[in-house]
């Protein structure tokens, strides 16, 4: 096959994020022969540290700096991406916030195909790329069969790619800089205003060792008492699902998954029910079985 | 402001256990409970909320078969102004991206200031709304759990994001927002209000209303398609725990202890 792969890499406080690692496992799976270049774009200090970081395991690391990417628009970053990446490319990125407001837009501009939150990949076939993907809120899982020809834009969901211990790349760093920004003026269509902290809540579910989670299933409020009761036999919090938060049953310092906590108790315990499998899939990752 | 709300009709995944039929080429679809996307219902109410405040009207939009009429009738039955079907036998097999074309054609027939979807639908991929914005060339943000209208042009909308926090952004209109669930709390539909919308007339529209060719959006267009659907196999390291459901228990709590997870 060998096409020229990108990983989009997350990073926050000049430090990579998790996924960088788990996009390299991808893209072997995916491709060994092929190269796979890994993206960094920021403004500051931080951005050289976190490109030296991406090539401790990526072979080329290009690097794009400027003001306007010191807190990364998805706007102004697929922009810039559509002016750099090469028509017929595979392109990485996590699934999660920043992957999917990214992400589809990007595959237009790329016109290339797309595929949203792949929890596996099972190799070509032809033209087409065959992968695993979730429907119906993970109730059943699906392998869907994706033209590649034209290029392809993938999110990979959090966890579902082990990062492999790193091998020593000794990457190159590139700066693309004046490539993907000579001549182009600032996105202002849409524009950064601040983050807005969560809420501290009078527990914390990222510190606790064991977790009693109740989500739609408990079906009203009044249930909850059952789960309280649950946990404080067991010596544990309480958490919930997205769905108890929307109806302002508990505080949302309570909610797991993308939205909510990333939670690593040694107990978790929930209703292997209708609903919120992929939430809990999401919230597990990275708990040593 | 004009706005418009693109809304699927989807299985109910609350009301049904998903099972997959025999040669698993589909899902079980007989006796299915099927009703609006959740986020889209979400989309809806924050549509409705803000032609309250501001004034102006709401459409709803969705590209689906003839049963699709029931989901416009209840969004309609909440208050939307109006609802389209885009309804053609060539739509039907379209990925997300030919979706997103027909829900572009329809957005360029019309003259609106917004366009709302819901952050996914039953596939999950949560795609059409980034590709809807990008083939318009219009600003996009998803997973909005927040909107503030500012001025004429422009919107003050927050963006949920990991750990629970809220990324505020300025977009300028016209754009498209994917509304994430519990942005407000969609108001009850009485079965009365339902029925009064029974003989309203929803206008459809076909790929030639919509100037596609078959080949833009048909099936002939399609990179991504569905193989097969199957059941996660179990994993290694799970035990499943069999007998009464006291002998469970105990067995339960011994492992837990044993393995450090509870304190006797």
């Amino acid at each position: 096959m060998s096409r020229q792969m990108f990983s989009y890499i997350l990073h926050k406080d000049g430090v990579v994020d998790d996924t960088a690692l788990e996009m390299v496992t991808a893209a072997k799976k995916l491709d060994p022969e092929s190269s796979n270049t890994a993206i960094v774009m920021g403004a500051g200090e931080g951005l050289d540290s976190v490109c030296r970081e991406a090539a401790c395991f990526y072979s080329e690391v290009w690097k794009i700096d400027n003001e306007a990417l010191f807190y990364p628009n998805a706007e102004m970053v697929r922009m810039l991406l559509g002016r750099i990446i090469p028509r017929g490319a595979i392109v990485l990125m996590p699934h999660e916030h920043f992957g999917m407001d990214l992400g589809p837009g990007l595959s237009i501009k790329l016109d290339s195909a797309y595929l949203a939150d792949v929890v596996d990949l099972e190799g070509m076939e032809g033209a087409f790329l065959n992968v695993v993907r979730q429907e119906y809120n993970g109730q059943v899982n699906t392998r869907v069969a994706c033209d590649i020809s034209a290029g392809v834009v993938i999110t990979l969901r959090p966890g579902s790619f082990e990062a492999d211990e790193p091998e020593a790349a000794l990457g190159l760093v590139v700066d693309e800089s004046s490539e993907a920004l000579e001549g182009v003026t600032p996105e202002v269509r849409r524009r950064f205003l601040g983050v807005v902290e969560a809420e501290i809540g009078d527990v914390d579910i990222t510190k606790a060792d064991v977790l009693v989670s109740v989500g739609r299933g408990i079906e009203n409020k009044d249930n909850l008492s059952i789960i309280f009761d649950l946990a404080k036999a067991m010596g544990g919090e309480v958490s919930c699902s997205r769905p108890i938060v929307d109806s302002n049953w508990l505080e949302k310092s309570r909610q797991v998954g993308t939205s909510g906590q990333t939670v690593k108790p040694k107990v978790y315990m929930w209703r292997w029910g209708l609903v919120d499998r992929f939430n809990t899939w999401e919230v597990l990752r990275g708990i040593p079985s | 402001m004009e706005i418009l709300v693109c809304v699927k009709r989807v299985p109910d995944t609350w009301e049904n256990e998903i099972e997959i039929n025999r040669d698993g080429a589909d899902i079980k679809r007989e006796d299915m409970v099927y009703s609006v996307n959740e986020w889209d219902n979400y989309a809806v109410e924050e549509a409705i909320r803000i032609r309250e405040r501001v004034g102006g009207s709401v459409t709803v939009v969705s590209v689906g078969d003839k049963e699709s009429e029931e989901v416009l009738r209840r969004e309609m039955a909440m208050g939307a102004n109006k609802g389209i079907l885009a309804r053609d036998e060539a739509f039907k097999g379209c990925d997300g991206r030919g979706i997103a074309a027909i829900l572009k054609a329809v957005v360029e027939k019309g003259s609106y200031d917004l366009v709302l979807t819901g952050v996914q639908s039953d596939s999950g991929a949560a795609q059409v709304s980034g590709m809807l914005a990008a083939m318009l060339d219009w600003p996009f943000a998803s997973i909005v759990n927040q909107i503030e209208v500012m001025g004429e042009r422009t919107l003050k909308v927050g963006r949920e994001i990991a750990g629970g926090n809220q990324e505020m952004n300025e977009i300028t209109l016209p754009c498209v927002l994917s509304i994430q669930t519990g942005i407000n709390e969609p108001r009850y539909v009485g079965i009365r209000r339902i029925r009064k919308m029974a003989e309203v007339e929803i206008p459809e529209y076909g790929a030639s209303d919509l100037g596609l060719s078959a080949e833009s959006v048909g099936e002939s267009s399609v990179r991504v398609k569905v193989k097969d659907y199957f059941v996660p196999m179990l994993g290694e390291g799970a035990e499943m725990l069999k007998g009464s459901q006291e002998d469970v228990v105990e067995k339960l709590i011994e492992l837990l202890k044993s393995k450090g997870g509870i304190k006797s």
